[in-house]
């Protein structure tokens, strides 16, 4: 959560609210004695250096007044919020706890009072209930009611369709109970937040009913009625009715700036997105030549956030044209950052350095900004887990395809569309023509990460980088997906790297497997291997604890004990000894392994960062 | 526990058409199927939380529990472990608290954890607690909707050994739900592939997977990612 008073709308905010509730805790004591002091000789005076306001049409100071009518107008303004936020609360809770036809009435009511004029209910009931604060209270508390029941209502409704309330109702939990254990806590912070935007409506919604004579009556005073009684002058001596709206004014726009800074700061809002520095590794020296055919080469690349979270250490990784190359992991070991830092969309604050981040035989970070640009927007594809991520919702499939040769490679908009409908059906979609008439919510999944592989293909794609791209798949429609990525890469001659969680999906599909474990490579090997020739034991685990159609059903799978450490724990270890991130979870570790073993080599293309390998 | 003629409509759309399944006592359902087909909407009727017409007999649906795909979205964020497994039992405040322990070691964790809350443990964790608070109400049919496709693989397989260990320690019957058919195969006993809200096919498992007879099921096993085929 962001810290609310951060934003200087938010700091005004508290400032002027923290002011209000001094005035009302000491301006009674100290001013009291002056405003209720009558003095015959100064009647219905105009500003002046005694009475900075002027005086009433008893001589009393106006000035001294308003100070003290802070306490009535702020307690009396309380006093209705919290009636209304509490009458509001139970009647939108009700429909919850009720049998069900009751709880429609209530819920009707409730819609009904939503629609009505909350002035003219308020209005109503103070008129109904007697003049005077008790009725004002009444009829804003009343006014209040029915906002806060129908944002109960909405909030509990979100709440009660949790699989945590299912397990509660399977476990035959009292309704009544599910409301106080369960919904009330989970909408508890939201009610608050408006509470506090509340009583900034309810401070000028009083002050109005003061004002029209239907509040406060004298001899007390509060704001509303203060600004009553200097209207009728206000042409002969503006201070009188200046210095009650004045008042009125601030706690109003305080309590309300205090309440979007609130509501703001607990809504989570992510910072803006900016994209993260790419800075060179300090050391350079030692890394070889360039490899002259890879599409992809990338040396010791790392990617840091603020407080020494590097969720990605060192990464090496190779491409060849035509190969696929699986990168493999738990949540949490960095592979999809991996990913994200070569194609520059690490989120601000990251920082990405590497030794060497050559793409097409061109260092990324040695080209000027237009080049990159051209470069990551012909020759790289991405394909994500979520196709709509990638697409338009409002345009329609063909456009959008279109739109990258118009952009890119200039082409004509006749000529675009018909290398959209080409590429369409080349990536095996039925009927492209219609297809490309359609909008994207309009096709299954499937068929709208076979338009994202299409998009990628309208350049001239050297790197395509999928990520988890058939994870939200049926497993049928995953089979069609992986072949179309392998025809793909075969046509094209580009570079594939494929990243999943799911090891048996990478060994259907890649040549090479790299496997990555809180944050860095641990093994490197060819895809023939994996099932029987690895040699990391974190590997040789993930590949047992996966039950394929053959495993022994009679026999335990094979499970890893613990957990992965997350990346801010590694901050921690860094510290102390930085050895072997997965030693905590393996049984062949010794005493060795408080050291980090490099990645060696371990026969013909394959390599393990292993001691005991 | 016999499931007969169970249908679901939600308005127009039929989600569960007409289904008829047994689950044998103490027997593990594997029920396989894509998203859609209907497998988790059937679940919910089982476990009386979707209307449906036909019947569930054989068992007082008072004692269907079940474990939910998300166990961050299944956990109550405000409620410590210890409050969450305790949820279904009656027991007076003293024997809770044993009862509580208990619960908790069946699932394999520590005693300490009843007084964390959901965030502060790991994701297999979660689903261990999930599982307890299922346990507490002492259910005849355990229904498990996707337990695992939330979980990093390597907890996965320390999930699937619990459940098959409580189902040979409290001897519950169990309707596992996954849409991965390689996982349905290493827990079940009885396999049933749901396609379009339908039962297709069903049998004891080697038989389903050796000599599929539906052309969906075949396609299934096709369809499952093998280390290393090429």
């Amino acid at each position: 959560m962001r810290h609310p008073l951060r934003t200087s709308a938010g700091l005004a905010g508290a400032v002027l609210v923290a002011l209000m509730v001094i005035l009302a805790i000491i301006g009674p004591p100290i001013w009291g004695a002056t405003a209720e002091r009558i003095d015959s000789a100064a009647i219905l005076q105009g500003a002046s250096a005694a009475h900075p306001l002027g005086t009433d049409n008893l001589g009393r100071d106006i000035l001294a007044r308003v100070l003290v009518a802070g306490r009535l107008s702020l307690t009396l303004a309380l006093l209705a919020t919290l009636i209304g936020a509490g009458a509001g609360t139970v009647l939108g809770a009700l429909p919850s706890v009720l049998p069900r036809r009751l709880g429609r009435l209530v819920t009707g009511t409730v819609n009904a009072l939503v629609a009505f004029p909350g002035l003219l209910l308020s209005m109503f009931i103070a008129v109904v209930t007697g003049l005077g604060a008790r009725g004002a209270v009444l009829g804003i508390g009343a006014a209040i009611a029915p906002g806060f029941a129908r944002l109960t209502q909405t909030l509990a409704a979100s709440v009660a369709k949790a699989d945590y309330v299912a397990a509660a109702r399977m476990l035959r939990v009292p309704r009544r109970r599910v409301m106080t254990r369960h919904i009330l806590p989970n909408i508890a912070e939201p009610l608050i937040l408006n509470l506090t935007q509340a009583l900034g409506g309810a401070l000028l919604a009083l002050a109005g009913m003061s004002f029209l004579g239907l509040g406060v009556q004298p001899p007390s005073f509060d704001w509303g009625r203060l600004l009553f009684d200097g209207f009728s002058r206000i042409y002969a001596t503006p201070a009188v009715a200046l210095g009650p709206a004045v008042a009125v004014a601030l706690a109003g726009i305080g309590f309300n700036l205090l309440g979007d800074a609130l509501a703001n700061a607990a809504s989570r809002k992510p910072t803006p997105a900016r994209k993260a520095r790419l800075r060179a590794a300090p050391d350079t020296t030692g890394l070889g030549e360039p490899a002259p055919e890879a599409v992809l080469e990338v040396r010791d690349l790392t990617v840091a956030f603020p407080g020494g979270v590097t969720p990605v250490r060192g990464l090496s990784l190779t491409i060849a044209p035509g190969e696929i190359i699986g990168l493999v992991g738990e949540s949490g070991s960095g592979k999809s950052l991996t990913a994200s830092a070569i194609g520059g969309l690490v989120p601000y604050p990251g920082e990405v350095s590497a030794g060497r981040l050559r793409l097409c035989g061109a260092d990324v970070r040695e080209l000027p900004e237009a080049e990159r640009r051209k470069l990551l927007g012909t020759s790289l594809a991405m394909v994500f887990q979520d196709p709509m991520a990638s697409l338009n919702p409002a345009l329609k499939v063909g456009g959008q395809l279109a739109e990258v040769a118009t952009v890119h490679q200039g082409a004509s908009r006749a000529e675009a569309r018909g290398r959209a409908l080409d590429r369409l059906g080349h990536v095996h979609i039925p009927e492209p023509a219609r297809r490309a008439r359609q909008h994207p919510h309009e096709l299954s999944g499937g068929m709208r990460q076979r338009v994202v592989i299409a998009m990628g293909l309208m350049g001239s794609p050297r790197l395509i980088i999928a990520d988890e791209p058939t994870t939200a798949l049926d497993v049928t429609v995953q089979r069609q997906i992986l072949r179309l990525l392998r025809e793909v890469t075969d046509e094209t001659g580009a570079a594939t790297l494929f990243i999943s969680h799911d090891i048996a999906v990478v060994g259907e599909l890649c040549d090479r497997v790299v496997v990555m474990y809180a944050g860095r490579v641990v093994e490197e090997l060819p895809v023939e291997e994996l099932a029987s020739g690895a040699a990391h034991p974190y590997t040789r685990a993930l590949v047992a604890s996966l039950p394929d159609m053959e495993t022994d059903r009679s026999r335990p799978l094979a499970s890893i004990p613990g957990r992965q450490p997350s990346p801010a724990e590694l901050a921690e270890a860094d510290g102390t000894a930085g050895g072997c991130a997965f030693a905590a979870r393996c049984e062949l570790a010794t005493a060795r392994c408080a050291q980090r073993p490099p990645l060696v080599d371990h026969g013909k293309a394959h390599r393990v960062a292993c001691w005991e390998a | 526990m016999i499931i007969k003629n169970l249908t679901v409509r939600f308005g127009a759309f039929t989600a569960v058409d007409d289904v008829t399944l047994e689950i044998p006592s103490g027997a593990i359902v594997g029920l396989v199927g894509e998203s859609g087909s209907g497998k988790s909407t059937l679940a919910r009727a089982v476990a009386g939380l979707v209307p449906y017409t036909g019947a569930v007999e054989g068992c007082d649906q008072r004692r269907v529990q079940m474990v939910f795909q998300d166990p961050q979205a299944s956990l109550d964020p405000r409620m410590t472990v210890g409050a969450s497994v305790a949820e279904g039992l009656r027991l007076p405040r003293a024997a809770r608290q044993a009862e509580v322990e208990r619960l908790l070691s069946l699932v394999s964790l520590p005693a300490a954890l009843a007084g964390r809350y959901p965030r502060e443990l790991s994701g297999g964790q979660r689903q261990r607690v999930a599982i307890a608070r299922a346990l507490c109400a002492r259910p005849e049919v355990l229904v498990a909707d996707e337990i695992t496709s939330a979980l990093d693989v390597s907890v996965q397989g320390a999930v699937l050994n619990l459940v098959r260990s409580l189902r040979e320690e409290l001897g519950f019957s169990m309707l596992f739900i996954s849409h991965n058919l390689a996982v349905v195969r290493y827990v079940s006993d009885v396999v049933a592939v749901m396609h379009r809200g339908r039962l297709v096919e069903m049998g004891p498992t080697e038989d389903v997977v050796g000599t599929p007879k539906d052309g969906y099921t075949r396609s299934l096993i096709d369809a499952v990612p093998r280390l290393g085929r090429s």
